[in-house]
């Protein structure tokens, strides 16, 4: 763990000393740094890459100031784990609301922040779908065909992955919110464990077990990440999308203890703010992620199949009220291998 | 002493005092369920059987390094230490895409019934691969000092060559391959990198202590993390001290 924490920070200390070199020709500089710091989740890398270069143009149009941004990517509770520590991030843009609310109470982000920008702070959400081998030989089309008779499922824990816990709260909502009891819920998921051959520790392990090294059937994974996976591929897996999954809502924020200290506030805000925008948007959507807007979604509907997504308050009272009914130590997660180990 | 003290005694420090931050109880309850012993049970046999393993496997490649020339020796010399530059997740990654299903060597061993990838095999044969340059380096000296007369002598007062071996030979590497024991040891109950690839991670089955440890850390739970972390050391502290008297006592028995 500490390797790839001091990893990581070896790699962010090559990224900042870069641009630091030019930084004195930067007659600016009395209002501020011109350099913002994204720290993001996983498989955002392409994302944001393509949305920075965009951004910086505009903001330069705008403002005459030429921005450079840095990205971070690893899970997203060890990303959160770093800002807390004090890795120097200007915007989080993480995976999970538990993650980003955990910097909020380290009193590194101002409370209301969901309230600060448009849409609860949410300018893309995206959801939980399979990914099957050619011609879906074994028939997955729903939740239930998971558990059936020698189907292999390949999901990483709920315990140290964001995609495990989306993964784990579909199945769940699959069950509870077509007429299921909770009871029923719980059978569901405890079998759907017993189908899973290896818990990979996070999301990109998951799919390198599935897609490279060929184990199991179906792999439940980000919308944006099936996409990458299936053209990676080359014809060897398909995206099912099942009939209910889990609208799942990477939020971002401005992280106000480091922007005024560093003084690049207004070009954080821009930057979240550009988000909202058409040209923002439509990047968003040809990268998999489903914008906001609802007429760019509608108009990239062709890779957006229609899923009935439910919110997490219909199967619980909200994020954080997941983590402890469902993931916490003794909560509903673990009673799950408990009894799949009697 | 200053910079050992900066380097182990200071982290040490701070993480028992992060762990004591808990109270007792809630000490107890993190570190003793029935998952966490599950999981110190799988890392403390896993370490020992790897690292007997790794004795056995190293006493031959140190042998063979010492008693014999062939070509590329030193090459292969020279390989021998590749594990401990190698960073370990890229073996845990190049194992477990060695002995799955689909794999070089998993296509013919998986019909035989020999799971090499997501078991605890699995796991011993990664970990004996990290601590066999251990026992290889700490042998090799001791055998490249043998003398030739000790061997000539039992043999001209009539001993076999496996009373020699076992009378004369072994004994005075036993002192050397406790050292090897224990460094593999110590490797393999730390090891995280390499394992996660390779084991699978089932809760109850195959999961390590570290795993849980990052497990508590991505919720958030430093002290329950550091906690387990404690208990770890404490053990592997007492196995440590346990392997340092046999080693005394051997040398002193042996030597």
């Amino acid at each position: 763990m500490t390797r790839f924490l001091s990893l990581t920070t070896l790699v962010l200390l090559a990224a900042l000393a870069l641009p630091g070199c030019n930084s004195s020709k930067a007659e600016a500089d009395a209002e501020g740094s011109h350099e913002l710091l994204n720290v993001s989740y996983d498989p955002t890398r392409e994302l944001w890459r393509a949305l920075n270069q965009e951004f910086i143009a505009d903001y330069k149009k705008k403002t005459g100031v030429e921005l450079e941004i840095l990205q971070s990517h690893a899970g997203s509770s060890s990303q959160a784990r770093a800002v807390i520590d004090g890795q120097e991030a200007d915007v989080v843009t993480l995976a999970m609301w538990a993650d980003t609310n955990a910097i909020a109470n380290a009193g590194l982000i101002n409370e209301g922040w969901q309230e600060r920008l448009p849409n609860g702070a949410l300018p893309y959400f995206s959801t939980i779908v399979f990914v099957v081998r050619k011609g879906n030989p074994k028939k997955i089309q729903d939740w239930k065909d998971l558990i059936a008779e020698g189907v292999e499922v390949i999901t990483p824990s709920p315990k140290t992955s964001g995609n495990g816990k989306l993964s784990f709260l579909a199945a769940w909502g699959s069950v509870v919110l077509r007429d299921g009891s909770e009871k029923d819920a719980m059978d569901f998921v405890t079998k759907l464990y017993s189908h899973v051959p290896v818990l990979d520790s996070g999301a990109r392990g998951a799919t390198t077990t599935f897609a490279q090294k060929k184990i199991g059937d179906v792999h439940l994974t980000w919308e944006n990440e099936a996409h990458l996976e299936v053209r990676e591929s080359k014809g060897e897996l398909e995206i099912v999308y099942p009939p209910i999954s889990i609208r799942a809502e990477p939020r971002v924020a401005v992280v106000d203890a480091n922007v005024d200290r560093k003084k690049t506030r207004a070009a954080a805000e821009a930057y979240l703010n550009f988000l909202y925008t058409p040209a923002a948007q439509e990047i968003i959507a040809s990268h998999f992620y489903r914008p906001y807007k609802p007429e760019i979604l509608h108009k990239h509907s062709a890779s957006f199949q229609s899923v009935a997504l439910f919110p997490i308050q219909d199967i619980v009272s909200g994020w954080a009220g997941a983590e402890t009914k469902f993931f916490d130590e003794g909560a509903i997660f673990d009673q799950v291998y408990t009894s799949l180990n009697k | 002493m200053l910079y050992l003290s900066f380097l182990a005694f200071i982290p040490l420090l701070a993480c028992f005092s992060k762990a004591f931050s808990l109270s007792p109880a809630q000490f107890w309850a993190a570190v003793w369920t029935p998952r966490t012993i599950a999981a110190y049970r799988f890392t403390f046999t896993v370490s020992i059987l790897s690292s007997l393993a790794s004795i056995v496997l190293g006493f031959m490649i140190a042998w063979v390094l010492v008693r014999y020339e062939f070509p590329l020796k030193r090459i292969f010399d020279a390989l021998i230490d590749l594990p401990f530059a190698l960073p370990t997740a890229v073996a845990g990654l190049v194992y477990s895409g060695l002995y799955v299903e689909n794999g070089w060597l998993g296509q013919f061993l998986v019909p035989l019934g020999i799971k090499g990838a997501y078991s605890m095999f699995a796991v011993v044969l990664v970990l004996t691969f990290l601590g066999i340059p251990f026992v290889v380096r700490t042998l090799q000296p001791v055998l490249e000092s043998m003398e030739d007369d000790k061997e000539e002598a039992a043999y001209l007062l009539g001993a076999s060559r496996g009373q020699t071996f076992w009378r004369v030979i072994f004994p005075t590497l036993v002192p050397a391959m406790i050292t090897g024991f224990a460094l593999s040891l110590a490797r393999g109950l730390g090891e995280y990198g390499s394992v996660v690839f390779v084991s699978g991670n089932m809760p109850f089955k195959t999961e390590i202590a570290p795993v849980l440890i990052v497990a508590r850390l991505e919720q958030f739970a430093y002290a329950e993390a550091t906690a387990i972390a404690v208990v770890l050391l404490v053990i592997s502290f007492a196995m440590l001290v346990v392997i340092n008297l046999l080693e005394r006592w051997s040398k002193r028995f042996y030597a």
